[in-house]
């Protein structure tokens, strides 16, 4: 059972010490996060909800290397990626995280099995090579006969398969996964969701963004944010999983 | 490893432009008008300044010619009808001042042209007779055809010979072999010794000075001392009625010189001598060397204009692209924040949007230049005009283009890689 890859053995993630954000918005600063402290282990199935304004986006940029903490420690997968540039940020992005979006977010001139591959081209890969591999990915998420359609010619959840199978093709050491079914209907909600867990139940680590409490039932560890730290963590000893 | 991965991004450009195929057309159009008119424009007007300079080159380069012209005082009378006779132009004593005095000259053949009828059997045709030294064969471009040119024996004896042009053998012999036969002026017969071709185009073919432009290629050569003993000093012309006699040693002097450099120094010397020498500005200099830099700089000056149309029109498409692609940038945002999410670095997004632009204005050029060489072949099938399409302009226009999508790509590139990913996922 899962549970036993979220054993305190596991091999951190992502190691996050008093991490603060501050905007500055006109003249006032504004702190988005404020010393906060954050720990996920490999296999670990995270949901992290809150209203809006609690700083749980912030926190998903900086998780996601898209942003970098005012002040603070970050480590991920033991190195600290606090301090790092811009171009090794994108490198970071591209080889330790997979990003699923809300608006499935594929590029429209590509098709299905090249939008599997973008992540390879930033990372300088021959595509010939893992040609063979995205093929799998994309029957992995059952769209083995569309791999050469176009996203406008698939469905949203179709479009949502697509985008999961892009955020495995490198890899990567944690999914981050942003609101994945606020754009889906339930039935196909239950589809990605089903998917979600199946990668989660392989090993691979999840972090997930709702604001979905049903959708939050799925995760091992559900962090509820508020004005910028944690408000309360829960811990699903039986999630529910559809 | 990093050829494929351009590989791929030019083919992602190219597909990327795909997309909006109507837009991505009408974009290149600027660049493909502004190529295409460089490499036509730039080929006629090589076409026309190599016509130009090679109907220089003909006089030769290193000649200098001096032309008898009648004064126009002189016109003035001759139109009262009545008979005299007008002395003017060069003379042999010119010849010989100019021989004994001038430096760098390598030769100087005197020509003098008189306008008769030619006859043959009972072919007649109005011609020229160009009484001149055998050494013209050495200072103009004629091409033998058979026979042989005159020879100074003919020169010392004043045979009755002559060398014929192709054009007048055409007319004159439509059937028999023009050597060996004899041609009649007024009433000397001349035996056909040669046939020459005259490579010149209509305008530098020795003509009378009142010829009024009308090409004549009716002419025939003989030995200078041969036409001087036959039709002497003084001719006398019939016109509506009035005659008019002209007392004219030589019509013609193409002095050769030594090198371009005594071409020059030799121009002034010569117009002195004649200044000196004649009180009546009844000659006329013309130096081919002066004329063929007065056409290299004309066309150097055509250049710089043509150069800066180019730069216009290329400018104006550059824009154009710049425009589209800042559009480009502006709807494609969202794609650029997923890019960056997914592992691209700033670096990668330049390369990407750059890689489209040049593929825009290379894809232009490459019509372009296929419109820029179709263009002048059509003008020249039409119109006749010479046109001469040059590697170099072909390069130019073409290197212009692609440095345009690099110079108006830049821009739109680099506001594309300055957007934050964050900003850019949330964009609708």
């Amino acid at each position: 059972m899962s549970a036993s890859s979220a054993a305190p053995t596991a091999p951190e993630v992502i190691r996050i010490r008093n991490i603060e954000k501050v905007f500055q918005v006109g003249e006032v600063p504004v702190r988005a996060l404020r010393g906060l402290d954050l720990t996920i282990s490999q296999g670990e199935f995270v949901a992290i909800m809150g209203p809006s304004g609690s700083g749980k986006s912030t926190l998903l940029n900086i998780l996601g290397c898209l942003d970098r903490p005012t002040s603070g420690e970050y480590f991920l997968g033991g190195e600290d990626v606090a301090k790092m540039d811009d171009d090794t940020l994108s490198s970071i992005r591209g080889q330790r995280l997979g990003f699923i979006f809300q608006s499935y977010n594929l590029i429209a001139q590509l098709t299905v099995l090249e939008n599997i591959q973008v992540p390879l081209i930033y990372q300088r890969a021959n595509l010939e090579e893992h040609r063979e591999r995205c093929i799998e990915l994309g029957n992995l998420v059952g769209l083995s006969d569309r791999l050469d359609h176009r996203p406008n010619q698939l469905s949203g959840g179709q479009q949502q398969r697509v985008a999961i199978a892009r955020a495995l093709v490198n890899e990567p050491l944690m999914i981050l996964a942003d609101e994945p079914t606020g754009n889906l209907d339930s039935e196909t909600e239950t589809e990605v969701l089903g998917i979600i867990n199946d990668l989660n139940r392989e090993g691979r680590t999840i972090v997930l963004v709702t604001h979905d409490d049903s959708v939050a039932q799925n995760a091992h560890r559900v962090i509820h944010m508020k004005d910028g730290v944690i408000a309360r963590e829960v811990v699903n000893s039986k999630p529910e999983r559809s | 490893m990093i050829s494929s991965h351009f590989l791929n991004t030019v083919q992602l450009g190219i597909k990327s432009l795909l997309l909006h195929k109507l837009r991505s057309g009408l974009t290149m159009l600027g660049i493909i008008f502004g190529v295409c008119s460089v490499i036509s424009m730039l080929a006629i007007g090589e076409g026309a300044s190599f016509e130009a300079q090679e109907r220089i080159k003909r006089l030769g380069s290193e000649n200098i010619i001096v032309n008898s012209i009648k004064p126009p005082e002189d016109n003035i009378q001759t139109s009262s009808g009545k008979s005299f006779s007008v002395e003017y132009g060069i003379t042999y004593k010119d010849v010989s001042r100019i021989q004994d005095t001038i430096p760098g000259i390598e030769r100087v053949v005197p020509l003098r042209i008189i306008r008769d009828n030619i006859r043959f059997d009972r072919n007649q045709e109005a011609g020229q007779i160009i009484g001149t030294l055998p050494s013209y064969a050495l200072v103009q471009n004629i091409d033998l055809i058979a026979g042989r040119f005159l020879t100074s024996t003919d020169e010392r004896f004043q045979r009755n010979v002559c060398v014929i042009t192709e054009d007048l053998v055409r007319k004159l012999f439509p059937y028999q072999d023009p050597l060996q036969s004899t041609v009649r002026v007024k009433d000397t017969y001349y035996e056909v010794v040669g046939v020459v071709d005259e490579t010149g185009t209509a305008g530098q073919r020795p003509q009378m000075s009142d010829s009024q432009g009308k090409a004549v290629d009716n002419n025939i050569y003989i030995p200078l001392s041969t036409a001087r003993s036959r039709f002497g000093e003084l001719l006398i012309k019939s016109s509506s009625g009035s005659q008019s006699a002209e007392r004219v040693e030589l019509h013609r002097l193409i002095i050769r010189m030594e090198n371009s450099a005594a071409v020059i120094s030799g121009e002034k010397h010569i117009d002195h001598l004649f200044n000196h020498f004649h009180t009546k500005k009844d000659y006329e200099l013309i130096v081919p060397l002066q004329l063929l830099r007065e056409a290299e700089a004309t066309k150097r000056m055509f250049n710089i204009i043509l150069g800066s149309i180019a730069a216009i029109s290329l400018l104006v498409g550059g824009i154009g692209i710049m425009n589209i692609m800042l559009a480009t940038v502006t709807e494609r945002t969202r794609e650029i924040g997923v890019r960056r999410a997914l592992g691209a670095k700033r670096r990668d997004i330049i390369v990407q949007f750059l890689i489209e632009t040049i593929v825009l204005s290379i894809g232009g050029g490459l019509i372009g230049v296929a419109l820029g060489i179709v263009v002048p072949l059509c003008v020249s099938y039409f119109t006749e005009m010479k046109t001469i399409i040059t590697a170099w302009s072909v390069l130019l226009a073409f290197g212009i283009s692609g440095l345009t999508g690099v110079i108006f790509g830049l821009y739109p590139a680099s506001q594309a890689a300055k957007l934050d990913p964050i900003d850019a996922l949330r964009q609708e």
